[in-house]
């Protein structure tokens, strides 16, 4: 307890007494604690020389050790200001490392911390788009208060940025302001809302993941951004694909009806869906009844199948709990090859999906059957990973296998592990009780296990021999009798217990032997464990009902015994039971019934699978594996009676293209874009070849993607009005005219069914031949000098996009996204116009910015120093 | 989703101590918040610190490091962890996150350890300690992984060498990087731009693994054949790469490296790609189920406890079957005796025996076995007297290796490569293993 409050402060880092009392300790061990201690306070001081040089090897080496300091966890705060000072370092390295000193102490030191700010302020507006994003790292990771403004603009300005890296920064920041002040919450959404449009692969992962942190009930958002992040889903990287993939898991529930309902006729269903033909007539005669998948439930699942083949355990899981929550039940087979597959790999990864198999075992059996035997046990396995993997062979057992099982149980009831040993006869006990056909046999097996040496086996077959006979109250007095002798023996609490409770309950059918096990118990009443005892004081009223003549006495004997004994449930019991059974003048009506009472029939204990009732959390959760709610965990809702409308997952053009305007208008008024537009030049030219390479991979990619032939007039007649901002929206055109197409077809079914169908083939033709051409662009990607020429042969053909397409090339950018491409919302720096009043206040209460509002962007190096005495004087208590 | 990291080294018996200490040097490397700083895991969320549940936790798990669960729950947080190389990554949750995300990200940390320093020790990790600290921060932004592909990593942050420190201590370069690895903007991730070798090789090694449960009397209870295709790819430029094999089908369960094209696998049977740079596992897979897997060796076994008295007998001989003219080499057969056993007095007509008597471990490392001289372990089990007898016989544990053999018949056909000029030297190799090959006695 000590130790811990000790450590409590040593990690709050508030008591600087403690951190020195910390320090001291530490050293007290190689030599006397005060030489050191002072000599550590010598080292502080040339490390702080080091840091105050002007040789970048020197600072690199002090950082190197501050860091090294931070890491053993000594305090490195009061080297706070030297440190601070090299946050402008134009050597990487060193400012990495003050980055990850200034996000450790930053919030013990609020004001000093403020001193870097304008720093960040000016790497913000860096032409590398490194720079700027790790910039925003550490300004959104430095947790002060006061800069939530500066903060919150740096988020608005980077979801701005032409550069995707960038984009994902600033996504990454939002979760983090929120969590700093979650008064920002409805600016952010707007933020978020902004970045939820983004197309960049990049930024998609991350945005959903402020998202899910920020407006998880937010569901409007996604709309119409569903069909995009679908098509997205495959490309984007592996640990965005888990987070998308469970947003639209939930998403997905909240949107489309059941596709569960009347399970029997789900294959007719599937049938219509398909071959539309045959089945047109039946679908006019009906025509609310069959279900038909909504396309974009149909999209979804779909587009993540691929995905079942990650080699990345989390997005398989992924996938899993998708299907399994959204899919079709016939088409949740799938997934149980690739989780199968998932038990190959290490431990930890075993034990969660295992336990993702047993919860899904119980409820549909056939998805794992033909695996059964990949759930066999090695005996190197460690235990949880045995016990589980027998839990999920008995929810799989059935009369066809169970002979196979048995054999196999056979050989780990001998196992050395004896915990495993318990619970395989557990198993077997449930086995036993599911399949009626080898109830005897397993009791017969159970029964041999008695005479087994080791204790625990034995205690363990006892308990579900007890459990067995209850459920069958046949003709078992053998058994029972046997299990009599083994009362001298055995010493587990539980098994003897469990013994007399059996014997109690079945007095009459061994009337000669339960007398006996009375008289040897009352001997051994006052050292028996308190359950053991409760059951001798059962068995006592129950002989004592039954057969009052050779126990009356031996009975009174264990209820004075009782009475006296330490334990006040043992007590209660006895008062209760002398009432209920001993007759007197006091009791009432009840003690005529006692033995109705004692002897009822009692139901049967059910034994069941631990995973029962797992199944209302969402597989392949936090809370599902610990069962219970974990923080933060998000229900999924239960399938609508009714879908929602789903024409809001349209993208329309127009709509589109208002809600981009304004905030492209707002940032267009500033002159500044020039400086973008260098600075990416300027990597160009530093590493053109790898950037051009990818750029026209990247882009011919998606060309292809839309360049889908079979619908080039829709996309040719809704991108006229939009020539500027046409290109980015055109898959949205295509899947608007779709959808047109669709909902037409909605007002008269017949065709509707028609309209479907092709669209679903051409859609998934379409997949089929980007994928194809994919190679292609890959090809031209690897020869640089080709690669320009190339893709303009492409926009050649191709009209529309031609003028789009060399905007882009003018532009020179190296990013894979189209907006970034987009005139209309090319962000630019922010000058004084953006800031909000309040904001200007703000910042001139904290006198960073010198002249301007803007945030002290422009204050050259020199005049760092000077900022930094203002703020000294400003704050005094600092020094 | 929040990954930090504690370690310690583990040994049996010292197990408490080592993780409470443990812990504590982890929490020592955590931030103000609790957590390790540099990783900037929702600090916020982690204020409060972990108390002093992990150290209770692991006395009450600590009978067996293998059987620590990886997901425990505290009062205020989440625990979640790996065990690697005799340490655990300990993770600090506060909210819902998918438990496999933060386990499989944690193993990438290890991955990335081990492939910048050689080896993922308390030592190795200690020693360097920054660029722990600067990976972490690259792989990692307030709980959610940025980059974990080791081509953009090693980019970023190139890998300590001893050449490079001095290099480096003379002019006063870093090594970290100052541009964005190109890869991390283009649609392949994977792949660092500007590769250049002189000479162009492409390594591809089959690998194949046989699990198995015989039992006692010989026969197969279990057995299925895993493979994985590990390639080691040294090309200049963007190079695309197909692979074909000659019998695609028996492919059953393949999972991809996310380079590979998933449609063109699924239309034409080829793997088609654009490599990383240097060495990954391209595909792992499973052989359906419906094929008959060869088991290569047999072993005839004779164990046996005597009632009443302190010794046993053991007796083990090993030998191949349907070897297809190959040699099985690197044989080594382990077993795990019961706790009663002392000692053991064994000859081997072949390779040598060590047994441990605190683990009663037995490791037996029979080499190449001839088919003329059959391999055997003959001899005495020294029991503690008084005890009863074993109730079970254990089990053997056997390794073995045949190269130029893939046990399933998987060939690779051809492998073309399109979009460079140069011609590399191409390279195909196949083994065969045991995998978790277990004969029960």
């Amino acid at each position: 307890m000590s130790s811990n409050s000790f450590a409590y402060n040593e990690q709050s880092g508030g008591g600087e007494a403690t951190e020195l009392g910390q320090e001291a300790t530490s050293t007290i061990s190689p030599s006397g604690a005060f030489g050191l201690f002072s000599s550590d306070l010598k080292k502080n001081e040339d490390l702080k020389q080091m840091l105050e040089s002007n040789k970048d090897s020197a600072k690199l080496d002090a950082m190197k050790r501050i860091v090294g300091m931070i890491a053993k966890g000594k305090n490195a705060s009061e080297l706070f200001p030297a440190v601070v000072k090299n946050v402008a370092s134009k050597n990487i390295e060193i400012k990495k490392l003050v980055y990850v000193y200034l996000v450790r102490y930053a919030e013990e030191q609020q004001d000093l911390a403020l001193l870097s700010i304008s720093t960040f302020q000016r790497a913000l507006k860096d032409p590398n788009q490194l720079i700027r994003a790790s910039a925003l790292r550490v300004l959104s990771s430095i947790r002060v208060p006061i800069i939530v403004p500066i903060m919150m603009l740096a988020i608005k300005e980077a979801a701005a940025d032409l550069s995707p890296y960038v984009r994902k920064n600033a996504a990454h920041a939002i979760q983090k302001l929120y969590s700093l002040d979650p008064e920002q919450k409805e600016m952010l959404i707007e933020v978020i809302e902004k970045l939820l449009k983004d197309k960049s692969i990049l930024v998609a992962g991350s945005v959903v993941m402020a998202f899910e942190e920020v407006c998880p009930d937010r569901i409007d958002l996604i709309h119409k951004n569903y069909r995009k992040l679908c098509n997205l889903l495959v490309d984007v990287e592996e640990w965005g694909q888990v987070v998308i993939i469970h947003m639209l898991t939930r998403y997905a529930r909240t949107q489309f009806v059941s596709p569960w309902r009347e399970d029997d006729g789900l294959e007719d269903n599937e049938k219509s869906f398909y071959d539309s033909d045959d089945e047109q007539k039946e679908k006019t005669d009906k025509r609310k009844k069959p279900y038909t998948m909504d396309p974009d439930h149909r999209l979804l699942i779909r587009n993540t199948k691929p995905l079942l083949q990650s080699r990345n355990a989390a997005v398989v899981m992924a996938v899993a709990q998708l299907y399994w929550h959204i899919s079709p039940k016939s088409e949740a087979g799938i997934i149980s090859k690739s989780l199968v597959r998932l038990l190959r790999s290490n431990r930890e990864v075993q034990y969660i999906v295992l336990q993702n198999i047993a919860t899904m075992s119980i409820q549909r059996k056939g998805m794992f059957e033909p695996y059964l035997k990949s759930f066999y046990v090695r005996s190197t396995d460690p235990t949880m990973i045995k016990t589980l993997k027998l839990e999920i062979l008995t929810n799989l057992a059935n009369e066809a296998n169970i002979s196979t099982l048995l054999r196999e149980f056979q050989t780990y009831v001998k196992s050395q592990d004896k915990q495993f040993a318990a619970a395989t006869i557990q198993t077997i006990g449930r086995c036993a009780t599911n399949i009626s056909e080898v109830t005897d046999t397993c009791l017969s097996g159970l029964v041999c296990l008695l005479s087994n040496r080791d204790e625990i086996v034995v205690a363990e077959s006892v308990v579900v021999i007890k459990k067995l006979l209850q459920m069958q109250p046949a003709q078992h007095g053998e058994i029972i009798k046997h299990m009599a002798k083994l009362l001298d023996s055995i010493t587990v609490p539980v098994a003897r217990a469990s013994i007399l409770w059996l014997i109690g309950e079945n007095c009459e059918r061994v009337p000669k032997i339960a007398p006996d096990v009375l008289r040897k118990m009352a001997k051994s009443f006052t050292s028996e464990d308190d359950l053991v005892k409760l059951q001798i004081l059962n068995l006592g009223a129950k002989l004592y009902l039954t057969n009052s003549k050779q126990t009356k006495l031996l009975t009174q004997y264990i209820l004075n015994l009782g009475k006296y004994d330490q334990n006040y449930d043992i007590r209660d019991r006895t008062r209760f039971i002398r009432q209920l059974i001993v007759p007197n003048e006091k009791s009432g009506a009840l003690s005529k019934y006692a033995k109705k009472i004692f002897l009822a029939q009692k139901p049967a204990p059910l034994l069941e699978s631990p995973f029962k009732d797992r199944d209302h959390f969402q597989l392949g959760t936090l809370s599902h594996t610990l069962n219970a709610k974990a923080a933060g965990y998000l229900e999924l809702s239960n399938w609508p009676e009714v879908a929602p409308d789903p024409s809001v997952r349209n993208v329309e053009v127009i709509d589109l293209a208002k809600e981009w305007t304004p905030a492209g208008k707002a940032k267009n008024e500033n002159p500044t874009k020039k400086f973008y537009s260098e600075s990416e030049e300027e990597e160009d030219s530093s590493d053109s070849s790898s950037d051009s390479g990818s750029e026209s991979g990247s882009e011919s990619g998606e060309e292809d993607e839309e360049g889908d032939s079979s619908e080039d007039s829709s996309e040719d007649s809704s991108s006229e009005p939009e020539s500027e901002s046409g290109h980015q929206s055109d898959t949205e055109n295509r899947r608007a005219a779709k959808r047109n197409s669709k909902t037409k077809g909605k007002g008269d079914s017949k065709d509707g069914k028609k309209e479907n169908e092709k669209s679903k083939t051409s859609d998934s033709s379409n997949a089929e031949s980007s994928s194809v051409e994919e190679s292609s662009s890959d090809s031209e990607s690897e020869s640089e000098s080709e690669s320009e020429s190339e893709s303009r042969k492409v926009t050649k053909e191709k009209e529309k996009k031609a003028k789009q397409d060399r905007n882009r090339l003018a532009t020179d950018a190296s990013l894979l996204d189209l907006d970034d491409f987009n005139p209309v919302s090319t962000p630019v720096a922010l000058p004084t116009p953006a800031l909000s009043p309040s904001l200007i206040a703000d910042l001139e209460g904290l006198n960073l910015s010198t002249s301007s509002s803007v945030i002290s962007v422009w204050i050259p190096s020199a005049d760092l120093r000077a900022t930094h005495q203002a703020t000294l004087q400003q704050h005094p208590h600092v020094k | 989703m929040r990954a930090p990291e504690s370690k310690c080294t583990v040994e049996r018996g010292g197990f408490f101590q080592a993780v409470g200490k443990a812990i504590y040097w982890a929490l020592q490397l955590r931030g103000p918040h609790g957590l390790l700083s540099c990783l900037s895991l929702r600090p916020e969320r982690t204020r409060r610190r972990i108390t002093d549940r992990p150290r209770s936790w692991a006395q009450e798990k600590a009978a067996d490091v293998e059987n620590v669960p990886p997901v425990i729950s505290t009062p205020h947080h989440y625990l979640i962890s790996i065990y690697r190389d005799k340490l655990f990554f300990v993770s600090v949750i506060q909210t819902e996150v998918p438990p496999l995300f933060v386990i499989e990200f944690l193993h990438r940390v290890a991955d990335t350890f081990q492939d910048y320093f050689g080896e993922c020790s308390e030592a190795a990790i200690k020693d360097n300690v920054v660029i722990v600290y600067e990976l972490l921060e690259e792989m990692l932004d307030n709980g959610f992984p940025l980059a974990t592909e080791s081509n953009i990593l090693k980019e970023l942050i190139k890998p300590p060498t001893i050449l490079r420190s001095v290099v480096n201590s003379i002019t006063g370069s870093s090594n970290v990087g100052d541009t964005l690895p190109t890869g991390q903007l283009s649609n392949i991730p994977w792949r660092r731009a500007g590769v250049k070798y002189t000479n162009n090789e492409a390594y591809f090694d089959v690998v194949e693994e046989i699990d198995a449960i015989i039992d006692k009397s010989g026969s197969t209870v279990f057995a299925e054949i895993q493979g994985v295709i590990d390639a080691c790819i040294k090309l200049s430029g963007m190079p695309d790469l197909s692979l074909s094999f000659m019998n695609p089908r028996l492919l059953d369960d393949v999972s991809f490296h996310p380079c590979i094209r998933f449609k063109r696998w699924e239309s034409e049977r080829v793997l088609s790609f654009i490599p990383p740079d240097g060495n990954f596992r391209l595909i792992s897979y499973r052989v359906s189920s419906q094929n008959l897997v060869a088991i290569p060796v047999y072993v005839k076994h004779s164990i046996s406890f005597k009632e009443n008295s302190s010794c046993g007998r053991f007796d083990v001989t090993i030998g191949p079957k349907q070897n297809m003219g190959k040699t099985i080499e690197g044989v080594t057969v382990t077993v795990h005796m019961p706790k009663v056993v002392l000692n053991m007095n064994l000859t081997p007509t072949q390779g040598s025996y060590t047994f441990d008597p605190v683990t009663k471990v037995l490791t037996w490392d029979v080499g190449k076995i001839t088919p003329q001289k059959l391999p055997s372990l003959k001899g005495l089990v020294n029991l503690q007297s008084g005890a009863p007898k074993p109730e079970e016989n254990p089990s053997l544990n056997i390794q073995f290796k045949i190269q130029q053999l893939a046990i399933s018949g998987l060939k690779v056909n051809r492998l073309d490569m399109y979009g460079e000029k140069y011609k590399p030297f191409k390279g195909v190799k196949y083994v065969t293993k045991a995998g978790k090959f277990q004969v029960r006695t």
